[in-house]
């Protein structure tokens, strides 16, 4: 389980984050939503250590992440996967190294073990057999899977997305979609995917925290939000005609 | 602004000291990176230094022109010149514009692609496991480079002084071989040594540090490659005075 407590953050004079509160459960596909500016990204980030809350705490299972030192950070980290916007796969390294990095830097595991479970990450996002292909000979929802096996290498407790469907046609996203919410009941982890994708929102949003100029306007799961009357998540979320003829047929 | 970086870039070296998190891992990335810079620099290095010393030895014979010099002192004069200055400072150079540049832009990337950021939420220390096997690197190719360009230097003030007329082989050799003083060596290594800390240290504080995208990547490597520039004739300096 993650939970947030009052996280503020601020770049210079910019207020990103103001006082943000939640808590995402184990087992579910929990979604943040929420404009472009709004501060999607920036809490995530927060969440995962890349920034640091200027006020606020992030817990992961009772344990306070933010005032830990980097070293005391590794045990946490090891039981994280996280998948980028653009994949940030490591490009001078093969599929198959990319997955095994994190395998060759924290375990003691042998080369067939760690190929074997290459291997097995590989067959699970349906790429198997392409090892040792390079990242730049991958197409963009290629990546994204390898992604996702490098993701879930060490068998992650905790799994951030970042925008996973951006740049994806819509089949590709739907099976990207389908993946984490099978993955996420697979490990039973506590997944946060941070989108503005409605399709992903309608098709795994379990938990849904809506928020806007950096404040949590709202949060609820996805059948409560169709029936939603806050104003401003309304705007957002039945700004596209698929989406209001959606609601007009319910 | 210049506290500002300085602080930054002591506070991102700090972080390349700390305790790999797997030596192995480690010493495989800084056989990478020797690899990278002493063979991927060898040739420019060859080529740049032995036409330095080529020209070397026809400039010093254009201006010694006397009866009461003898010519072997061509040799002593390029030895020396090559030893102490040309040989390492010219190739600091050299290598801050190719290695540097290339360190610069390697890791700029891997910074503006999240790749670093990958690195970080995996536990793993970004400045230690990119920065460390190329600073490693650094400090024990550049002393070979130095050595090889010193030795191709004086070779090529050899062919140049013979093709050209200047100096004839026998009173080269001998010149090379008087008055030889074995601290110049000394010198030259010490020299060696810092520039390749400067050269890998500076241009990988610029990639790491960059944030934007392409242009800001581009930018960052040009600055690495004057800041470096800069720092190694500082650095000349300073070791010149303190040593000899």
């Amino acid at each position: 389980m993650i939970q947030i407590e009052h996280i503020y953050k601020s770049f210079g004079s910019n207020e990103v984050l103001k006082g943000i509160d939640a808590t995402f459960e184990p087992g579910k596909v929990s979604l943040i939503i929420g404009g472009s500016g709004s501060g999607k990204s920036t809490l995530l980030k927060c969440m995962v250590g890349l920034h640091e809350p200027d006020q606020g705490r992030v817990l992961f299972n009772g344990q306070d992440f933010s005032k830990l030192s980097f070293e005391d950070r590794i045990p946490v980290r090891k039981e994280i996967g996280m998948l980028f916007q653009n994949s940030a796969l490591f490009d001078s390294m093969t599929v198959e190294q990319n997955i095994i990095f994190s395998l060759d830097m924290f375990t003691d595991m042998s080369k067939s073990e760690k190929l074997d479970r290459a291997n097995f990450c590989l067959e699970r996002v349906n790429l198997k057999g392409r090892n040792q292909l390079y990242p730049s000979e991958l197409s963009g929802g290629m990546k994204k899977r390898v992604g996702i096996a490098r993701a879930i290498a060490m068998s992650p407790k905790y799994l951030f997305c970042d925008e996973p469907n951006s740049g994806l046609d819509p089949e590709t996203s739907i099976l990207i979609d389908e993946l984490i919410l099978e993955l996420t009941q697979e490990y039973n982890a506590t997944t946060i995917v941070v989108t503005h994708d409605m399709n992903s929102v309608m098709g795994i949003g379990e938990y849904i925290l809506y928020l806007y100029k950096g404040q949590k306007f709202w949060e609820g799961s996805n059948q409560d939000m169709m029936r939603s009357d806050v104003k401003e998540l309304n705007d957002f979320v039945f700004a596209s005609p698929l989406m209001k003829r959606a609601k007009e047929t319910m | 602004m210049i506290f500002h970086h300085i602080g930054s870039y002591l506070l991102l070296l700090r972080s390349v000291l700390k305790k790999p998190e797997k030596g192995k891992i480690y010493w495989k990335e800084t056989m990478h990176a020797m690899n990278e810079i002493g063979l991927g620099s060898l040739g420019l290095i060859v080529i740049i230094s032995t036409f330095i010393g080529a020209v070397m030895t026809m400039q010093i014979a254009f201006q010694l022109v006397s009866d009461l010099i003898p010519n072997s002192i061509i040799g002593s004069i390029n030895r020396d010149s090559n030893i102490l200055e040309l040989g390492p400072t010219i190739s600091a150079l050299v290598l801050m514009g190719s290695v540097g540049s290339s360190i610069s832009s390697q890791i700029g990337s891997m910074r503006v692609t999240e790749q670093i950021d990958a690195l970080e939420i995996m536990g793993i220390n970004a400045p230690g496991y990119l920065i460390l096997p190329k600073i490693l690197a650094g400090i024990t190719m550049v002393p070979v480079l130095v050595t090889i360009a010193i030795f191709c230097s004086i070779v090529g003030g050899l062919i140049g002084g013979a093709l050209s007329g200047a100096v004839t082989p026998s009173d080269y050799i001998m010149g090379i071989q008087e008055g030889f003083n074995g601290f110049t060596v000394t010198v030259a290594l010490v020299k060696a040594f810092v520039f390749g800390f400067i050269i890998t240290s500076i241009s990988a504080y610029k990639g790491f540090t960059v944030s934007g995208g392409a242009l800001e990547v581009g930018q960052a490597s040009t600055k690495a490659v004057v800041i470096g520039c800069i720092t190694i004739l500082a650095a000349d300096y300073l070791i010149t005075a303190l040593m000899l």
